[in-house]
């Protein structure tokens, strides 16, 4: 067979899964539960973790997804197990990409959901724990340097209802100094319209 | 990797159902086309080379004629079925219509044209063009089995008498003869027929119909119909335009008279020989095509069924091209299917969103209104006419499990087809 379409790596993830839960979800009692993603849009991602002194102890997932997609949930599965809530939680799609060994740049935002659905799941341990919230710690990327706009206010402009590259810079005034992180600001729209999908 | 599939003589072969996409060249035709490349000289001129080309050329213009019963003098030669159907379109803005008294009274000042909601892109994106050039662009609905709705139609056909506005009139209707991704067949005749009793000029992009069923131009009564060679066994990079004698045309290439000056640019000679070649099999075979896919068909949907539990059937039950078989797997994601079928040696294709990069499923899928979790875990074989049933039964044998371990996988439970 020819070269395939993704890396060796997430031919072997996809083929293979580690960690998936073939099983109805009740069958896997766990501490925390984060789901994100929408059919409409093609995926949806579940991850379930047992937390123990800080650590995710083990976890679960189930994806509804191309293959890219779950083979970054597989590989995050693997990842995260000993790790601290804290670090857990700083995980970003890019560190994911890396560990599949590259993804082609129209399916990045497969990978994204992961690390959404992993955070989701430890604010859900943590807010059943009554313990202090980890929000607002996870990895931001500065979007627009000009007038320091971050990918977080990129999103909540989303959730806020802005859909364009025009809509956002009403709001956020991003790219209005230089401009050049217009491609950039685009890909991320692609990617929120894809988590948050109507 | 070894190669997986069905074991022919000892060696492993890859099982290929993704005809409506691609075929393979038909050896007859591989050696033809070969031959031709010996046939260099340029059909347009007048020398012994030059005379050689153009009478291989004009031999291939009465064979592709013959398959659409069609006259040789009616049929230009293309690029391939985008550049046929984009001409077409480029005509209804073009100075061709006020070419001539005739033209003017019968189609000046209208603006408005009709076509459907489950076309190839390459008709959408060309009535999208002629929407931004101010025409009135009207994509008709389908029903669930992908038939357009004759009531809208008879409406948008009237729109003109209604309004008493020439603009409101239909200039040009396109609707596709069989579709690519579900294999739906329309009543074209019907169609073309009150397309002309509007006054209307008649479009059908007929590329996933020639050489599957039965196509005649003076039956289906059509003012222009497109053809493409690489379906029907033949090269890529070539195809036809049929234009009813008398009917306006814009050459969309300029600059040469090739073609009675409809589509500059000198002749590919091979392409068009293996084209001649590739109608006439076509047109021989027809018959024994349709017999043979339908039955492979028939097989590979009756042992889904039997063997997948909550899987839908896309398209018409009986008005279907013989080789198309779209499936819907709900739970599963359409590239990941794809993908998994592809590592155990079968090539289909997907209406999933993931496959081709976009965040939106097929557009046909969710024309038919079967939802967007459908259409992203659909998946469409298409088969050829040296398909076997060997080769089915190994797919009957291999999907099943893979539509159980990605359902497994899932957080989509296969029954509700929604999430949880």
């Amino acid at each position: 067979m020819s070269d395939w379409v993704y890396s060796d790596v997430v031919k072997d993830h996809f083929m293979n899964p580690r960690n998936v839960l073939e099983e109805d979800e009740s069958s896997w009692p766990c501490d925390g539960r984060g789901i994100v993603g929408n059919i409409k849009c093609g995926d949806q991602m579940l991850i379930l973790i047992r937390v123990k002194d800080g650590k995710i102890a083990d976890c679960r997932w189930k994806t509804y997804g191309c293959a890219s997609a779950l083979a970054s949930t597989s590989i995050l599965s693997e990842a995260i197990k000993g790790m601290s809530l804290e670090d857990a939680y700083i995980l970003k799609p890019e560190d994911i990409v890396a560990k599949l060994g590259g993804l082609p740049s129209n399916k990045i935002h497969c990978s994204v959901l992961g690390d959404k659905a992993l955070r989701a799941a430890i604010d859900d341990y943590l807010e059943r724990n009554k313990l202090p919230s980890l929000k607002g710690r996870e990895h931001t990327e500065v979007i627009c340097t000009c007038l320091n706009v971050t990918s977080n206010d990129i999103e909540e402009a989303y959730k806020a209802g802005d859909r364009t590259w025009e809509d956002l810079q009403a709001r956020t005034k991003i790219g209005t100094a230089c401009g050049g992180c217009k491609m950039r600001t685009l890909e991320l729209l692609h990617q929120l319209e894809h988590l948050y999908g109507e | 990797m070894t190669r997986r599939g069905v074991t022919r003589n000892g060696m492993k072969k890859r099982i290929y159902l993704d005809y409506n996409a691609t075929t393979p060249m038909d050896p007859s035709v591989r050696e033809d086309f070969i031959r031709a490349f010996d046939d260099y000289g340029n059909g347009s001129s007048m020398h012994e080379e030059g005379r050689i080309a153009a009478k291989a050329i004009h031999r291939a213009r009465e064979q592709v004629a013959a398959l659409i019963h069609a006259s040789p003098e009616e049929i230009i030669f293309t690029s391939g079925g985008s550049e046929s159907n984009n001409t077409v379109f480029n005509t209804m803005v073009s100075p061709a219509l006020t070419r001539s008294t005739h033209f003017r009274e019968a189609w000046g000042g209208r603006k408005t044209i009709i076509t459907t909601s489950i076309e190839h892109p390459c008709v959408m994106e060309s009535a999208r063009r002629l929407q931004e050039l101010g025409m009135k662009v009207n994509f008709l609905s389908v029903d669930p089995f992908g038939i357009v709705d004759l009531e809208e139609y008879r409406k948008l056909l009237s729109a003109g008498i209604s309004t008493g506005n020439v603009a409101d009139k239909p200039l040009l209707v396109s609707i596709m003869m069989a579709n690519n991704e579900i294999g739906t067949i329309q009543d074209i005749k019907e169609l073309a027929r009150l397309a002309h009793e509007a006054g209307a000029l008649f479009h059908t992009d007929a590329v996933q119909a020639a050489g599957k069923i039965p196509v005649d131009v003076r039956d289906l009564d059509v003012d222009y119909l497109t053809i493409s060679c690489h379906k029907i066994y033949g090269p890529k990079g070539i195809g036809a335009l049929y234009i009813k004698k008398g009917k306006p045309i814009e050459a969309l290439i300029r600059g040469g008279h090739q073609e009675g000056s409809l589509r500059a640019g000198t002749y590919n000679g091979p392409a068009i020989e293996a084209f001649g070649t590739a109608a006439r099999l076509a047109g021989e075979r027809l018959v024994d095509y349709e017999r043979k896919t339908r039955a492979l068909r028939n097989r590979l949907r009756d042992g889904l069924l039997a063997a997948i539990p909550d899987i839908r059937i896309n398209g018409h039950p009986e008005r279907v091209l013989p080789n198309t078989l779209d499936v819907s797997f709900p739970g599963a994601e359409g590239e990941a299917i794809l993908l998994m079928m592809d590592i155990l040696g079968i090539s289909a294709s997907t209406g999933s969103a993931c496959a081709s990069g976009s965040l939106e499923p097929s557009h046909v899928l969710v024309a038919t209104g079967v939802g967007p979790e459908l259409a992203h875990g659909s998946i469409r074989f298409s088969i050829g006419m040296n398909t076997t049933n060997e080769e089915i039964d190994y797919v009957l044998n291999e999907v099943p499990a893979i539509i159980r371990k990605l359902r497994g996988f899932s957080t989509v439970s296969s029954k509700a087809g929604s999430a949880e």
